[in-house]
């Protein structure tokens, strides 16, 4: 008996679903069996997981609040690699654009200045995001400088700034030496969708983002030249689009989303400027691009499901006493089955018994 | 060592009984018999996609049939691999050929041999072949500064080093000039006379005739039959080789006196590419309602030529290029096209197509620049409208309305492809290799359409590599060699060897020929 891999003649659609489906289903078999050599019972392990977050209203509003970041910068990734670029970055650009952005909350602390103070965080933290998502888009494009590197090693760059930041020049005065900026005054802070909950308007700009993508992808003449340019860089030539420009826009736009993520972040549900305010939403939104199949549709529910993982990490670690890296272990099988299943959609599996094989049609 | 070749002429040397390959439900060699005999040239014989490759591939060990048995010398034998074949005595030489261009021909061919060779004995083996069969091959060259030609000279070699008792040639004329072709049939008659056993892979019944004692041929898959060439007329082969008579293609009238459509002056070019050819005043006119070709041996700056004249790669000044009246050397592909200028590569997937996008998707990639969008919006019904016309005028075989491009068969495609533009109403066509790995009614059916296209009062510009067909439907052809183009000459009065010539850069032989022929 053997495994052959066919090529199909087209695309399966219902493998296309399937894929991420099965991707799923086989990383819950991985983790069950880790969670028995834990010497866990491993149903009860994945309710706790997965379902009991869903149960009630405070873990649900925490699941939103969690994939607000990662649907905004998995949707900017998703373009990225569509157009056959590498932003590895995206953690990077969302840790600069919470700085850039906090700057102006920083520097306001105290003082009266208006309504205009949010939004003015909003556009420099998007800003911010997309100039540094710039550098390696520039290398690449000019000097044929890897992105993947690039992209990466910037976001070290961007953790020690920050590090820098909250302990030097703005760290809170009143903080008791805590590495920690003061907290954001109100009119810095992006306000709750609902009274006593963290749920912020970021959800809605995320849900935005989401349905803008789809249009731009779907519909308009942009859209197709990202698909065309990852899909078949010469035909993409013979098209008359260019690949250059397309490189440094996509990696500003989502270098904006991940900076716009970022400030939100901060200028949201945690409400100053800290180091490891993020639990490393921009690699983990790779994870979502991948897993959504890089389909906005599909990255807002990849989201929800990432983030659920988060919340159920945080409960397991409380109620089953495992380690919380257990989620990123999670995250990492995730993400290894995700880019296996996906060959199922290009290739069928067939076996073929020897007997079958020796006699081909006869 | 050809003593041991002495077998009866009764016994095969290679025998293949009911060789059955399938790919999925694609049956792309049906219960095949095929005798080999030494000191015999065997033609296999058939369109593109009848299952020769397949075949072939087969036999040297590439791939393993699904049914159906090999025996060598009478013995039955499963082929592992193509260094099992090579052991047993089988060397082959594709139409791809798989060199190192940085290498020299010595080092590329001590590559395909045994790693215990010394280089100094493969050197010297080099040298005696290229004497004993005429094969001249300067083995400390580096490959990128070869010919085509030479090229596959050293493809050869390398078969022979290993003294095979079976040679498999895979279209070994479809890159050569009609001299070099000439060159190679001396060779192959050496070869032969020495005993050893020949399959010979063509399309080309010609060549067919005039150099092999048995043809087989298949159609679909399948044997058709097995003949003698030499008893047979180019007509009938080329009907067992189609199934059906193929339409003769009607030609226009040229367009005297219309005005010219298509200027290319003093056109030079650096390539990007360090083994690219670099493009040399290239000089030419079309006028619309002609149909200008360019021959030449692939490599000879075609690739370059249609890359400058689509505005792939921008020219140095403006003015190189006019298109209906306007200067477009350093304009971008999209607005070449809005000037009514439009284009077909060689390559079918992956230039002219996405090959994973859908023919709808695949129409909007040269349709984007001339409609099919408002205000940055994407008109879905306009690209499948074009689908659907090239469907019903170009009559395309394909399993839904709008499947992606890789799915559709070479023939299909490229009327798809040939057929995106002409629905367009060009008033400039640059197409590169029309008709190149398709078979002879999709073939017919696209020729037919660039002639009529230039009935119309278009300028059409045909690169390609095969002189027959160029012959067939252009009013003029010039002939590109190392970048350089030679002035264009009408096509009735050409005369091959006199083209061939000119292919092979002998332009003072040429010359000489052309005065003979003029006086």
């Amino acid at each position: 008996m053997r495994l052959v891999l066919e090529p199909r003649a087209e695309r399966s659609v219902a493998a296309a679903i399937a894929s991420p489906l099965i991707a799923v289903g086989l990383t819950l078999l991985v983790m069950s069996v880790l969670f028995a050599l834990l010497g866990k019972n491993p149903l009860n392990a994945l309710a706790v997981y997965f379902l009991h977050p869903l149960t009630d209203s405070y873990s649900l509003q925490e699941t939103a609040v969690k994939a607000t970041p990662l649907v905004m910068i998995a949707i900017g990734l998703s373009l990225c690699y569509l157009a056959n670029v590498w932003n590895i970055g995206a953690e990077g650009q969302f840790v600069i654009g919470a700085i850039a952005g906090s700057y102006i909350a920083v520097k306001t602390q105290g003082t009266d200045a208006g309504a205009w103070v949010l939004p003015a965080m909003l556009l420099l933290g998007a800003v911010a995001g997309a100039l540094y998502a710039l550098l390696p888009a520039i290398g690449k494009v000019r000097f044929g400088a890897s992105e993947i590197l690039t992209s990466l090693m910037l976001v070290y760059v961007a953790d020690l700034l920050l590090d820098y930041l909250v302990r030097g020049p703005w760290r809170d005065p009143h903080g008791y030496n805590f590495p920690t900026t003061a907290e954001f005054d109100p009119v810095a802070t992006v306000p709750t969708l609902i009274e006593g909950s963290r749920l912020h308007i970021g959800a809605l700009i995320a849900l935005l983002v989401v349905a803008i993508a789809w249009t731009v992808l779907g519909r308009t003449i942009k859209g197709f030249e990202i698909r065309v340019v990852g899909a078949a860089p010469k035909a993409a030539r013979f098209a008359g689009f260019n690949s250059d420009h397309l490189v440094l826009l996509t990696f500003a736009v989502s270098g904006a989303l991940a900076g716009l993520a970022g400030i939100i972040e901060v200028a949201g549900p945690v409400g100053h400027l800290q180091p490891g305010f993020s639990p490393g939403y921009g690699f983990t939104a790779i994870i979502v691009a991948f897993l959504g199949r890089l389909n906005p549709i599909g990255i807002l529910i990849a989201g929800l499901f990432l983030a659920l993982t988060f919340i159920g990490g945080e409960q397991a670690q409380i109620s089953l006493k495992v380690p919380l890296d257990l989620t990123k272990v999670f995250q990492g099988i995730l993400l290894f089955f995700v880019l296996a299943c996906d060959s199922l959609i290009l290739y069928r599996i067939r076996i073929l018994t020897s007997r079958r094989a020796a006699d081909g049609v006869a | 060592m050809l003593d041991q070749m002495q077998t009866p002429a009764a016994q095969p040397l290679l025998q293949a009984i009911g060789i059955t390959k399938l790919y999925g439900t694609f049956v792309a060699n049906d219960h095949i018999d095929l005798d080999l005999h030494p000191a015999q040239i065997h033609a296999l014989l058939g369109e593109n996609g009848a299952g020769k490759s397949t075949f072939v591939k087969i036999a040297y060990g590439l791939i393993q049939p699904n049914a159906g048995e090999l025996r060598w010398l009478g013995r039955k034998t499963v082929l592992a691999g193509p260094a099992q074949a090579r052991a047993l005595g089988i060397g082959m030489v594709f139409q791809h050929f798989s060199l190192f261009e940085n290498l020299t021909v010595a080092e590329n061919i001590a590559l395909g041999l045994p790693p215990d060779e010394s280089f100094a004995k493969v050197s010297a083996g080099i040298a005696e072949i290229s004497r004993r069969y005429g094969l001249p091959l300067e083995p400390r060259r580096d490959v990128w500064r070869l010919s085509v030609g030479e090229r596959q000279r050293i493809e050869i070699v390398r078969a022979l080093m290993q003294s095979p008792r079976l040679l498999i040639l895979d279209e070994p004329t479809s890159v050569l000039t009609p001299q070099e072709a000439d060159q190679l049939f001396v060779v192959l008659e050496s070869l032969k006379a020495e005993g050893r056993a020949i399959l010979y892979i063509s399309h080309k019944l010609d060549e067919v005739k005039r150099l092999c004692d048995t043809a087989t041929i298949l159609r679909g898959g399948k044997k058709v039959a097995t003949c003698d060439p030499r008893r047979e007329t180019a007509a009938s082969l080329a009907r067992m080789m189609v199934g059906t008579e193929i339409g003769e293609v009607k030609s226009g009238a040229a367009g005297q006196g219309a005005a010219v459509r298509l200027v290319v002056r003093d056109l030079s070019l650096v390539p990007d590419d360090p083994h690219g050819i670099r493009l040399d005043r290239i000089r030419l006119d079309v006028r619309g309602g002609e149909i200008l070709g360019i021959a030449g041996v692939a490599g000879n700056g075609q690739d370059e030529l249609f890359a400058a004249l689509s505005g792939e790669r921008l020219a140095d000044s403006d003015g190189d290029i006019v298109i209906d009246g306007h200067a477009a050397g350093r304009l971008s592909i999209t607005k070449r096209r809005r000037l009514g200028a439009a284009f077909v590569p060689e390559e079918r997937l992956g230039h002219a197509t996405a090959p994973r996008m859908t023919l709808s998707d695949n129409a909007l990639l040269t349709g984007h620049a001339v409609g099919m969008t408002h205000d940055g919006f994407i008109d879905r019904t306009a690209a499948l409208n074009v689908v659907d016309r090239a469907t019903k005028t170009f009559d395309i075989r394909k399993a839904k309305r709008d499947p992606e491009a890789v799915s559709l068969s070479g023939g299909n495609l490229q009327k798809f492809v040939v057929g995106r533009e002409i629905l367009r109403e060009p008033g400039v066509l640059v197409v590169s290799q029309p008709t190149w790995g398709v078979d002879a009614g999709a073939a017919a059916v696209i020729r037919q359409a660039l002639i009529d296209l230039a009935a119309r009062g278009a300028a059409v510009l045909v690169i390609s590599q095969d002189l027959d067909e160029l012959l067939e439907i252009t009013d003029r052809i010039a002939v590109v060699f190392t970048g350089r183009l030679s002035p264009a000459i009408d096509s009735k009065a050409a005369d091959r060897e006199h083209l061939g010539l000119l292919m092979g850069g002998s332009t003072a032989q040429a010359q000489e020929l052309g005065h003979a022929v003029g006086a």
